[in-house]
């Protein structure tokens, strides 16, 4: 369903990520792990059409990101790091202002709206401004909007993050909920998050693929995911110094 | 089309679940208010002077209500729009960058195109709103005088045009950054010269004066206000309006190329 080739993001001197690959099955939940400023938010806004990468494909339903974003973009619900919220719109208004632009028709609106706020149980606060929602509830209001032209595929950045226990506990049921036949990508930084949802882990470090791997091989290991993901990352940063090494050892004469 | 009237319907709504439209509406009306009155006073200060001093006929004939009240009002009036619009536009791009929203449009099956048309028709509704209820000064000359009615229409004509050529340039500066109060006064300073660069004209080359005349919104603007429509000032804002919309476009991409 998704094929990311040889991704690479430059920021100016600064790469971002460098030759990233991997691929997701339909119907596959894929947890994308890697300690902060790995290179997981720049990936997904890649994938989503948000920027271009400076070299590499991606391709969604075989659909190419950079060719045919606009059909890219149809099939994809995507929940940025923070929920994008008009903080002077309800929860009603902002929801059908989202379908209006995600291309839902005029006669379904009303129903996508209903639909979305059951799944994410926001129907209680539906006349609220959304800038008044705790934090939990503006999560949820950013996956109903993820979720409201019922794309295929869902590209959530860090969804549990900043919620307390039980609000994180409601939120991964929900996304297993909703996985049945969608393509998920999730980003996290908490281990036990993923052996819970995830088929599938890609470990990113210092912008590279550190990991990819089905989740039942790496449980059939015997190690811990904790354990898996130190070693993925200590071994791709020592790769990173012995390279900043020889690039050293080159320039000197 | 249809994408563009929801970003559109959505900027409306903002502006007014917001203080900024009541603000806007009121400090616009209050000023107004003020110059109308201030005008129609010393209109009727001259009238008795000339009155009282036994003149009449041809001298009495020049004063007349559209010379004397409604042309000055309406470029005082577009004097304040240099000052209010950046204020009704900085926000336009500027927050959504800010609040992540830019975001969710960037990522939706949208064209840079509609979200650009959809935020200028936003802006343009709310201040045609806002020059709409300053007719209520022309109405009462109506009712109570004998103006000219073609003047009074082709001189709001221009008010309307010199607007929504000032809403353009708002919307390209507020494109540029996410900080509000850079785009709000990178746009008054554009605005600014537009309104004064015609000033050194006459006292450059035959050349540039004629640019800089050309140039100068205030020009074209007095055209209209004169009861003149003339199709090289209707070209001169139509190809202002593009213009800055062309460059908003871009650079609402560039956002997608950096």
């Amino acid at each position: 369903m998704i094929e990311v080739r040889n991704l690479t993001k430059r920021y100016g001197d600064l790469m971002a990520i460098r030759d990233v690959s991997f691929n997701v099955a339909r119907g596959e939940i894929l947890g994308f792990l890697g300690p902060n400023g790995a290179g997981k938010t720049t990936t997904m806004r890649i994938l989503t059409g948000f920027m271009p990468a400076t070299s590499g494909t991606v391709t969604v339903d075989g659909f190419d990101v950079f060719e045919s974003s606009f059909e890219v973009r149809r099939r994809i619900g995507y929940l940025p790091e923070t929920p994008p919220l008009y903080t002077d719109m309800t929860v009603e208004s902002y929801l059908q202002f989202v379908a209006r632009i995600k291309a839902v028709p005029r006669s379904d609106i009303a129903d996508a709206v209903a639909r979305v706020s059951a799944t994410c149980g926001l129907t209680d606060v539906r006349g609220r401004l959304t800038g008044h929602l705790s934090k939990g509830y503006r999560q949820r209001v950013g996956l109903a909007q993820a979720l409201i032209h019922d794309p295929p595929v869902l590209v959530l950045d860090e969804p549990t993050i900043g919620l307390d226990p039980r609000q994180i506990i409601e939120i991964r049921k929900l996304i297993r909920e909703l996985a049945g036949n969608r393509t998920v990508i999730l980003s996290t930084h908490i281990l036990p998050e993923v052996s819970q949802i995830c088929e599938k882990v890609v470990i990113l470090a210092a912008g590279r693929i550190a990991l990819e791997e089905r989740m039942e091989n790496l449980l059939k290991q015997g190690l811990s995911l904790e354990e898996i993901f130190l070693q993925a990352i200590s071994k791709e940063e020592a790769l990173e110094e012995a390279e900043a090494q020889a690039e050293a050892g080159a320039e000197a004469p | 089309m249809k994408n563009a009237l929801a970003i559109a319907a959505r900027e409306i709504r903002s502006y007014f679940v917001s203080p900024v439209a009541y603000v806007v509406l009121t400090g616009f009306l209050l000023l107004s208010g003020w110059f109308f009155f201030n005008l129609l006073a010393r209109f009727s200060y001259l009238l008795q002077i000339y009155g009282s001093m036994g003149r009449g006929g041809a001298e009495l004939e020049r004063l007349n209500l559209n010379e004397f009240v409604i042309s000055p009002l309406l470029h005082n009036l577009s004097v304040v729009l240099v000052i209010l619009i950046p204020m009704i536009t900085m926000r336009t791009f500027a927050e959504e960058k800010r609040l992540g929203t830019f975001e969710l449009l960037l990522t939706s099956p949208l064209r840079v195109g509609e979200i650009v048309a959809g935020k200028f028709l936003g802006a343009l509704v709310f201040v045609t709103l806002m020059l709409s209820l300053t007719a209520i000064y022309p109405i009462l000359l109506v009712v109570y005088g004998d103006p000219e009615m073609g003047i009074m229409l082709s001189g709001y004509l221009g008010l309307f045009l010199v607007a929504a050529s000032f809403l353009s340039i708002g919307l390209l500066t507020s494109s540029l950054t996410e900080n509000q109060i850079i785009a709000a006064v990178s746009s008054l300073v554009a605005l600014l010269l537009l309104y004064v660069i015609s000033w050194p004209a006459d006292t450059s080359t035959p050349t540039i004066g004629a640019v800089l005349h050309y140039l100068s919104v205030t020009e074209h603007f007095s055209e209209f206000v004169k009861g003149v429509i003339d199709s090289r000032a209707l070209a001169y804002f139509v190809s202002l309006i593009a213009a800055a919309l062309f460059l908003t476009h871009r650079s609402v991409e560039s956002l997608r190329w950096r």
